[in-house]
């Protein structure tokens, strides 16, 4: 057993104590074991100190999704957070809110505090609104993206006369977006959506992905249409990795929201109007030919084809390259790019001897090879044997989750 | 002292692009600290993850041509570039976890006469922050310094792609590298901002895709330190600068407000405390003005 302390967001929908907006900090002392979770220490606060004290839980086991919070700024499941290693975590940051003379320190999480023992930080999720202390509303943020990307499988074609017969392969490849039981701790990490709340968000897409990859699916493309084009959809992810990290299943939903922007742009050849494929192609073409990147070239090339050759250019491309104009004036004026690769798309120097030619083959070979591997289904770092594309799954691996059933019914 | 620290440098293509100033800083610091740095000046881009998006299996071959000439050297390899970092770090991931796929891949590489090695000798690919910290010593930096950057307040910006994520990324073996920046600023005798942006996403890879969730990430981080007294921002990321520094003025539209805050590259702070002077360090090539900077620098001095 171990004494650690909890410093607690709380928040009041109807403050009745004169505190003006209802939402306040404060810390409660518990005692437990450091292998019981942050959830055990807040039941354990709310059981013998106060009872008001609010948090949505229920299996207790990182399998029905309910407690998620943040614990020290980290959004995750209280359930699935060892208090122990909570309270080595919050030593282990407090280094970098120390003020180390007359700072007037901010907030990471938590106003810095001089105590001998690092309070534990707890919050509600992130990207919600808070009904009552930890508890979040769902509901307006990520249940209505979640119906957004229609979570249902749309087959086309005569029904079979049984049921749909389907290769186990081709159901692995879902698998890792079927593991999301739903918990919000990707949306609540989400820094898109801090800057975009009408973002549709990683739990949402990572849904989409896992129908869009469906064989028994008949939806793709037009799902693949739908999020390309919304200014909000698949494009507006600024991969900045923090659902891979919050997510306590695995999913990581960015990289399914890379996986959908590869196929609606290069498998089906959707030009959105955010010019996200466009960019891609850009870049891609951009180094083949040039090995590091023509920066002018990449900017002009990912606007062009909503320019070049028409007698419409999209507005979205003359806006795109209008935008950038007082930029590269301010550029030119502090030196920064006051030389001729930078002002001339195109002169940018190619690599130098043969290295340019081994980047070339380098790409001739990929026009006929385009191996994923994906290490959710081989298991990262583990040497060896699977061949690329990931044979020899085990059963366990392709095996459902719980949450199968919810999205079915 | 110990022995001279020497290696394969990838500068990736922005340092040498649209932020001029990182390259030329990087060689001075480096001169200055005694790292001796062999340019890898055949490799190619990382592809920023952009390349990943679009074909996996041609980024991870280009990144293995970069590994390959950077073992090629029989030198450690560091570069400039958290985004670098986090795309070629994804890439090793996936050439790590399968013997067939690394052989699948070398294959491809095999006609230039170089070959991807796991683990060769203990290989590692590192930024110049991870580097500074683990195997050059922040003791040893600070015996370096001279001309401590007493007051001068400065937030930490890391750039998503040397954070997240942990799993890929070295946390296991180094958890305390979402900490190092603010432990370099330290061992330069300046003050650390601790404000809500440092480990958030300068908003960099949606510019040209959605421009107002873009600049709006921007916009609120540099408000944020200006909030909380910085005198500047600093950053291991090229990508992120543009966003934050080239961008400042149009993210300044977004979010409504004036900003004008400088952000430095980390070579650039290291090379204040070396000695060397914001010119020599291009800092008047950066868009929101480093006056401020400047002068307290030059009261130091």
């Amino acid at each position: 057993m171990a004494e650690y302390t909890l410093k607690v967001r709380r928040y009041q929908p109807e403050p009745d104590d004169g505190k003006a907006d209802g939402a306040y900090w404060e810390s409660f002392d518990v005692e437990l074991d450091e292998t019981l979770s942050i959830l055990d220490g807040i039941l354990q606060a709310k059981n013998d100190q106060d009872g008001t004290l609010a948090v949505r839980c229920s299996c207790r086991a990182a399998i029905c999704g309910s407690c998620g919070v943040k614990v020290n700024g980290q959004s995750t499941l209280a359930c699935k957070t060892k208090i122990g290693e909570a309270a080595d975590e919050a030593a282990r940051i407090a280094e970098a809110s120390e003020t180390n003379g007359d700072g007037a320190a901010g907030t990471r999480g938590s106003e810095a505090e001089d105590v001998a023992r690092p309070e534990i930080v707890v919050e509600p999720m992130g990207n919600m609104p808070v009904i009552k202390d930890l508890v979040t509303d769902m509901e307006s943020t990520h249940w209505e993206k979640y119906r957004r990307v229609s979570p249902w499988l749309m087959p086309t074609g005569p029904e079979p006369e049984r049921e749909h017969i389907v290769e186990p392969e081709a159901m692995v490849d879902v698998t890792q977006s079927v593991a999301c039981i739903q918990c919000g701790a990707c949306v609540s990490a989400c820094l898109s959506m801090e800057a975009d709340p009408d973002f549709v968000g990683p739990a949402a897409l990572a849904k989409a992905y896992r129908f869009i990859g469906d064989p028994r699916d008949g939806q793709q493309e037009e799902r693949l249409y739908d999020l390309a084009n919304d200014p909000h959809g698949i494009y507006d992810c600024t991969h900045c990795f923090s659902c891979i990290d919050a997510c306590p299943k695995g999913v990581a939903p960015m990289n399914q929201i890379m996986r959908l922007r590869r196929i609606a742009g290069d498998v089906h050849g959707i030009e959105d109007v955010n010019n996200g494929h466009n960019h891609e192609l850009a870049f891609v073409k951009n180094i083949e030919d040039k090995g590091t990147l023509d920066e002018s070239l990449l900017l002009q090339e990912s606007f062009a084809p909503g320019i070049k050759g028409k007698l419409m250019p999209t507005k979205r491309a003359i806006k795109g390259l209008l935008e950038s104009i007082p930029t590269a004036i301010r550029g030119i004026r502090t030196g920064k790019m006051r030389s001729l690769p930078k002002l001339i798309p195109g002169v940018h120097k190619k690599l130098p001897g043969d290295a340019q030619d081994q980047v070339k083959r380098i790409y001739e070979h990929a026009e006929e090879h385009s191996t994923e591997l994906n290490l959710y289904i081989i298991g990262e770092g583990g040497e060896e044997e699977g061949a690329p594309g990931g044979e020899d799954v085990p059963a366990a691996e392709i095996a459902p989750e719980p949450d199968e059933p919810k999205e079915l019914a | 002292m110990t022995e001279k620290i020497k290696v394969a440098y990838w500068p990736g293509c922005v340092s040498r692009g649209f932020t001029p100033e990182l390259h030329g800083s990087m060689e001075l610091a480096a001169d200055a600290l005694g790292i001796e740095m062999v340019t890898l000046d055949r490799a190619n881009c990382s592809g920023a993850g952009v390349i990943a998006e679009h074909n996996q299996e041609l980024a991870d071959t280009l990144n293995a041509r970069t590994f390959a000439l950077a073992q090629q050297t029989d030198l450690p390899m560091m570069n400039i570039c958290s985004t670098c970092q986090g795309a070629q770090s994804e890439c090793q991931e996936r050439l790590d976890a399968d013997t067939a796929y690394r052989d699948h891949i070398n294959e491809t590489i095999k006609p230039e006469g170089i070959e991807y090695v796991k683990g060769k000798d203990g290989w590692t690919n590192k930024n110049f922050l991870w580097l500074l910290v683990e195997d050059y010593g922040l003791d040893k930096l600070a015996e370096q310094v001279k001309r401590p950057l007493s007051g001068l307040r400065v937030g930490p910006f890391y750039g998503c792609y040397v954070l997240r994520p942990k799993g890929r990324l070295g946390y296991d073996e180094h958890p305390d590298r979402d900490l190092y920046m603010e432990r370099v600023i330290r061992a330069l005798g300046a003050k650390v901002v601790d404000y809500d942006g440092a480990r958030r996403c300068c908003g960099f890879p949606v510019i040209t895709m959605n421009r107002e969730t873009s600049l709006r990430q921007a916009g609120t981080h540099v408000s944020d330190a200006i909030d909380a007294g910085a005198d500047c921002l600093v950053t291991p990321c090229p990508l992120c600068h543009l966003n934050l520094d080239m961008q400042q003025p149009e993210a300044a539209k977004v979010v409504g407000r004036d900003l004008g805050l400088a952000v430095l590259h980390l070579p650039q702070l290291v090379g204040l405390a070396l000695g060397f002077e914001p010119k020599q360090l291009g800092m008047p090539k950066h868009i929101a003005s480093t006056l401020t900077v400047e002068d307290r620098v030059s009261a130091l001095a």
